[in-house]
């Protein structure tokens, strides 16, 4: 009796530290809504998401060029990290001896754990300068943010790849081989359509890292707020938008900073219901 | 079983003990806003905490509205701001504790030495866009501004710019160390960075002539000028009040002199 009454209680704690974590979600949403949407409706959703002006401090709140630089840079990422990683996990769920897969799986833990202001230094003192030596420009661009950003997704693009593929039922693989097909053609032509949606999800949530990430593209993109025109134009993304001004921010300049958040958030939740409806699909 | 929640009963106790270890005592101050003073704020309160053991002065960043707002709010005892209050503002006390100017930068590398403040202008708007139209070298001219809101952006937009706007394309960083890192870095770049951050690594140019130096500056030919306030909910009292006065002796405004701002007092008394 006693044993069960303990059972309910602990059973009852851990329900509540469990709602808990969710409600302080459902807090921070109601605060960035509440404040955010209220300047959205008093200069009018159209002319915030499609004006190309922010100058806060005449009261133009315009955040297409943040929208646009924020996609430009994820796509640059998605651009280079989408093969390397898939490489990478194939690599290491179909060839890697034993001792090399754990150098190379510690190696990307390495990765997922470097703090991303640790990136952003780099990239700031090794990068840009390449950049703008070799290629002109400031250097401080969506170039230089693209291959930092390309390298911090990764680590979430290999390890989820990797575990769809590893996730596949052995016959496929021996089916296809006993068929005749080579160690390459079963890979490609049976395991990574199988193992599609797993490896969609993880492109996906690689996708909202690089929307997400802030610290890093301050230090890197040069913040100019303008419609980035080419690949070496230094660029200012939604987060950044955040990130750069809210120490100063007052009044309609701050919560406008909100209400950039709640693009982004908004953003950010298409993408993860987008991951785990893809993610959903395989287990069907 | 039993043991193991005895554990983690004493891990507990041992954590509220340290969560209690870190209340603040009263005498502790805190400091925070503008990121152009905060260097300086925490050089006076190491000096004032080596000069009163027990006492703590906490500096924080944030930025100018920022700090005066968690005066507002009491999070802080003392807000920092690197530009005069606004009228909404005018209910807080302030004292201006130094001034400061404001340096336009160039890579030490570039052949440029002196703008005019017209030329500053027109190339911050975008209307010059090459190095030689200025006498150097046949390369685009790369901006460096500060972040819309940031005291020293406010005042160099009032003294230089007054009513033409920053060119868009003009990279923007959020301090000044980060705009003299990206000047560092970039030897077509132009930036405006407080007096006292300028280093070896970069040059301040001279501005019709006149170099920002402490002579220049006392006189008022650099015009580049701007107040570092200190802002307080009421006139202080208490341990605000003695850090308040050490930062207006002479002691502290010749620290502050010799980091390179303008001292508000007399600092040739000994003291």
């Amino acid at each position: 009796m006693r044993v069960e009454l303990k059972e309910k209680f602990i059973e009852k704690i851990l329900l509540l530290i469990a709602f808990s974590s969710i409600s302080i979600l459902a807090l921070i949403a109601f605060f960035i809504f509440g404040e955010g949407l209220p300047l959205i409706w008093k200069i009018g959703p159209k002319s915030f998401l499609l004006g190309q002006r922010w100058v806060p401090s005449q009261g133009s709140f315009g955040i297409l060029p943040m929208i646009v630089g924020s996609f430009w840079v994820t796509f640059g990422a998605l651009l280079l990290g989408i093969p390397l990683g898939l490489a990478c996990s194939v690599f290491l769920s179909e060839w890697t001896p034993p001792w090399a897969g754990m150098i190379l799986r510690s190696g990307i833990q390495v990765l997922a754990g470097i703090p991303s202001v640790i990136y952003g230094f780099w990239g700031l003192i090794v990068l840009v300068p390449l950049v703008r030596n070799f290629l002109g420009g400031p250097g401080l661009s969506i170039l230089s943010g693209s291959l930092i950003l390309s390298i911090m997704i990764l680590p979430t693009i290999i390890s989820i790849s990797e575990d769809s593929i590893k996730a596949l039922p052995p016959s496929y693989k021996a089916g296809a081989l006993a068929l005749g097909a080579t160690h390459w053609e079963t890979i490609w032509r049976v395991l990574i359509p199988a193992a599609r949606s797993g490896i969609v999800a993880s492109i996906i949530l690689g996708m909202g890292r690089a929307l997400g990430e802030t610290m890093a593209m301050i230090m890197i993109l040069g913040n100019a707020v303008k419609m980035p025109s080419s690949f070496l134009d230094s660029a200012r993304t939604l987060t950044t938008n955040i990130g750069i001004e809210m120490g100063y921010a007052i009044g309609d300049h701050r919560q406008a900073l909100f209400a950039t958040g709640v693009v982004l958030f908004l953003i950010i939740m298409l993408l993860n219901a987008l991951a785990l409806v893809l993610s959903r699909r395989r287990t069907a | 079983m039993n043991s193991n929640l005895k554990t983690l009963f004493w891990l507990f106790a041992l954590l509220i003990f340290f969560a209690m270890g870190c209340q603040r005592s009263k005498a502790d101050i805190t400091v925070a806003g503008s990121t152009s003073i905060e260097p300086f704020a925490e050089l006076l309160a190491e000096d004032y905490m080596l000069h009163r053991p027990g006492s703590h002065i906490y500096v924080q960043g944030g930025g100018s509205t920022a700090g005066i707002q968690a005066v507002r709010t009491g999070a802080a005892h003392i807000g920092m701001s690197s530009r005069h209050l606004i009228s909404k503002e005018q209910d807080l006390y302030s004292v201006i504790i130094a001034q400061d100017a404001i340096a336009i930068i160039v890579h030490p590398n570039n052949p440029v030495q002196d703008l005019t403040l017209e030329q500053v202008k027109e190339i911050y708007s975008g209307k010059i866009r090459n190095w030689k139209e200025v006498g150097g070298n046949e390369r685009p001219i790369i901006l460096v501004t500060r972040e819309e809101g940031s005291g020293t952006r406010e005042a160099f937009q009032k003294m230089v710019m007054g009513k033409e706007e920053i060119a868009l394309e003009a990279l923007v960083q959020d301090s000044n160390g980060a705009i003299r890192q990206v000047v560092t870095g970039d030897p077509y770049a132009i930036g405006y960075i407080s007096l006292g951050i300028v280093n070896e690594r970069v040059r301040a140019l001279k501005i019709s002539g006149v170099e920002p130096a402490l002579e220049n500056i006392q006189t008022g030919r650099y015009q580049l000028v701007r107040p570092f306030l200190f802002v307080m909910r009421e006139e202080p009292s208490g341990e605000a009040k003695a850090f308040l006065d050490f930062v207006m002796s002479p002691a502290a405004q010749r620290l502050l002199s010799t980091e390179g701002l303008i001292p508000m007092v007399s600092i040739s008394s000994g003291g």
